[in-house]
């Protein structure tokens, strides 16, 4: 029951965002993002207590390892419903444009809802291709020149990788007659795995890793990212970078149990060489950004190579180290979007370069784009040094030390990458020497929303509850068939 | 023509023959200069890949690949023109790419290379599969994928790229009807439906961007990237 209701909030809340009527968007975004948080942490409950919940046989389910990713995709929905909240009217829209922006809001979390919950792939290939076509008009929001050349880079490479991903879906299914039959499912495909032949599930793999891949951001597919993820607005921008990524990157997960129980396929393989480029390249390309919101996109390609070369090590305590980076990811990038979209309205410019003293021109701003660079590049004691260090000692355990001595350089020159840009840009000083004028206060939705999402990354880094704990065992098993 | 095998290798012939034209018509898309002209083309390579299916169909007695041909016929051919009509000016169909990112005798070659390349990863494929999925189509569903890809690296107006997308999935599909003939048809007619969004939302796309930006070579559009650090700053930080 709670599943269905998870998918049809958003959409009568999409529906009812065109009513004319002032605040009613913005209102009903919330009531529905925050409805749609209770029930999802609810379902979790029931996931980790009594196992799977089936709704529709063979199409809709939720196992340990989706209620995870739906978690995380509830949790950022709502906190960034709160921060849209003051972001767009401090952005000055004209009414009909917001209730344009909330009806995209709203169907861009459902089609994102429905990735965890969906069981058929191809299913799950159909509403991956919503995701896309959902926020393109969120990507391109602010119809500048920039923002349509990001939304038009972004829908044309996802679109390309997904008709490559539905061909390797289509070969799957191949795979699956070949050996015999039996459900089109997750379960189905792992159940059937040891009798496939291994070249279809090989090209099936591939196909599938290069098309999703290209909208996890995977180097060298990712160049339509850092455009996207930087030029929608900040909340939006929080969404994409925060969870669509890694809902995506949960169904290349979702192969992985299929894969082991045919090794000749050699899928590790793949899964560490594009996870390692993309952190090798995301860390050197951090060096010279220009723009903020592209530092933290790119940091967002990072991340995603880490979390597939720990699905890629194959351990159960990769697995876990996988889930638990995701997981602090997803919190800690949400966060470091919402302080970019902070400093954004504080001194109007997305330009590295011209943000010097931020922390003496708003304090609220600056604090939080200091805390939120900190966690993401890995600093102690955040949670994603942490999760970083469990995938490490993984590695390591495994024997992986060439694959560990690169992760732990290229990290590293990541770290570097992001602190030396976020420290010129809250303690520096520019050549003259004042700081910068305030352009307009914080809305207090704002401020609250930086509140509780930097109480979430702040506490997740001390202390990582019984319940979340359990929910990532959950999902780690369920990596390993 | 009433002996079975006759009336098969029969079918068998002409599902090949449509092949072939598919084929032809993805290389049409790489080189056809006109924006309307690519549009023809694919509505031509849309019913062949639903004549292809119909014929599969016949040759293994399979509703699926009826229901798969009908739901081609329908929304590829009638529906998408439609859309794209409706939202995208008239005048961005006229439009002719003076130049493309290679010239097209260049152009022409590559493709060819690349529908060779097609035809010799999938023999391996062909070998893992059944007999009855085996023939023209998965070396064909691969390169007209591989050609729709190439489409987009090479032209620059926005419907061309469009169509290029549409033709990888026409590809995609090509394959498909002869690999995965049993998908339920729900999934089928799920994803002609989101192919359906897609292309409105592309076309919404195109319209915002002739719009605002005048014109609708968006392969020209290339202002985001990492500048060069010539004139990085080096401001001392304190």
């Amino acid at each position: 029951m709670n599943v269905i209701l998870l998918l049809a909030l958003p959409l009568a809340a999409a529906v009812l965002s065109c009513l004319p009527w002032r605040r009613v968007a913005s209102c009903v975004t919330l009531a529905s993002s925050l409805a749609v948080l209770v029930a999802s942490v609810q379902l979790a409950g029931q996931v980790v207590s009594t196992g799977p919940v089936v709704v529709i046989p063979k199409w809709i389910a939720v196992d340990g390892l989706s209620v995870l990713v739906l978690l995380l995709i509830a949790f950022v929905g709502a906190t960034a419903a709160f921060f849209s909240w003051g972001y767009m009217s401090a952005n000055s829209h004209e009414p009909r444009r917001l209730r344009l922006y909330y009806a995209n809001y709203n169907l861009f979390i459902f089609s994102m809802l429905a990735i965890p919950v969906s069981m058929e792939p191809t299913l799950v290939w159909i509403v991956v291709e919503l995701t896309t076509v959902c926020s393109a008009l969120l990507v391109c929001f602010e119809n500048t020149r920039e923002a349509l050349e990001a939304a038009w880079k972004y829908v044309v490479l996802s679109l390309m990788g997904a008709a490559v991903a539905l061909l390797g879906f289509l070969v799957l299914f191949a795979a699956m007659q070949a050996a015999g039959g039996g459900t089109y499912t997750w379960d189905g495909l792992v159940a059937a795995a040891p009798t496939m032949p291994a070249v279809l599930l090989q090209t099936a793999f591939v196909l599938i890793l290069v098309g999703l891949g290209t909208k996890v951001g995977l180097v060298p597919m990712h160049t339509w990212l850092p455009d996207a993820h930087s030029q929608a607005p900040s909340p939006v921008c929080a969404l994409l970078s925060g969870v669509e990524t890694t809902a995506v990157l949960y169904v290349i997960l979702r192969l992985f149990p299929v894969l082991t129980a045919a090794p000749a396929a050699h899928a590790e393989v793949w899964a560490m060489v594009f996870g390692l480029v993309s952190v090798a390249v995301a860390a050197f390309l951090l060096l010279r950004v220009r723009d903020y919101k592209r530092m933290f996109a790119f940091s967002t390609v990072e991340h995603m190579g880490i979390i597939l070369l720990a699905a890629g090590l194959g351990t159960s305590s990769a697995h876990y180290g996988a889930l638990y980076q995701a997981l602090n990811h997803t919190l800690t990038k949400s966060f470091c979007f919402f302080a970019a979209g902070a400093t954004m309205l504080a001194v109007g410019t997305r330009e590295i370069a011209s943000v010097r003293g931020l922390i003496r021109t708003s304090p609220a701003a600056g604090a939080s784009l200091l805390i939120g660079g900190l966690a993401i590049a890995g600093a102690p004691p955040f949670a994603v040094f942490l999760s970083e260090f469990s995938i490490f000692k993984a590695g390591l355990a495994g024997g992986r030390y060439l694959a560990m001595g690169l992760l732990g350089l290229f990290v590293a020159v990541g770290f570097f990458g992001i602190m030396l840009h976020v420290n010129r840009m809250v303690f520096g000083q520019s050549e003259a020497g004042e700081t910068p004028t305030l352009r307009s206060r914080l809305p207090a939705s704002c401020v609250a929303t930086l509140c509780v999402a930097a109480l979430f990354v702040i506490v997740l880094g001390l202390y990582l509850p019984e319940p979340l704990h359990q929910l990532l065992l959950l999902g780690g098993t369920a990596l390993e068939r | 023509m009433n002996d079975p095998q006759t009336t098969l290798s029969v079918l068998d012939s002409l599902n090949t023959l449509a092949g072939g034209l598919f084929l032809l018509t993805a290389f049409g898309i790489v080189t056809t200069r006109q924006a309307k002209a690519t549009l023809t083309l694919f509505i031509t390579q849309s019913l062949l890949l639903a004549a292809s299916a119909f014929l599969l169909g016949l040759r293994h007695g399979s509703w699926h690949l009826y229901g798969v041909a009908l739901v081609n016929v329908i929304a590829k051919p009638v529906l998408i023109p439609w859309i794209l009509r409706r939202t995208v000016h008239e005048e961005v169909y006229t439009r002719r790419e003076i130049d493309q990112v290679l010239n097209i005798p260049m152009s022409l070659l590559i493709a060819l290379a690349l529908a060779i390349l097609a035809y010799f990863l999938t023999v391996p494929l062909q070998r893992a599969v059944a007999v009855e999925f085996r023939g023209s189509n998965v070396p064909i569903g691969f390169a007209g994928l591989f050609l729709g890809a190439y489409t987009l690296a090479v032209r620059r107006e926005a419907v061309p790229l469009l169509i290029g997308l549409l033709a990888m999935e026409n590809g995609a599909f090509f394959a498909g009807i002869s690999l995965a003939r049993t998908l339920p048809l729900l999934v089928e007619l799920a994803i002609a439906t989101d192919g359906l969004i897609i292309v409105f939302i592309t076309a919404v796309l195109i319209r915002a961007v002739h719009q605002h930006i005048g014109t609708t070579e968006v392969g020209s559009l290339a202002q985001l990237k990492e500048q060069v650090a010539e004139e990085a700053p080096e401001e001392a930080v304190r």
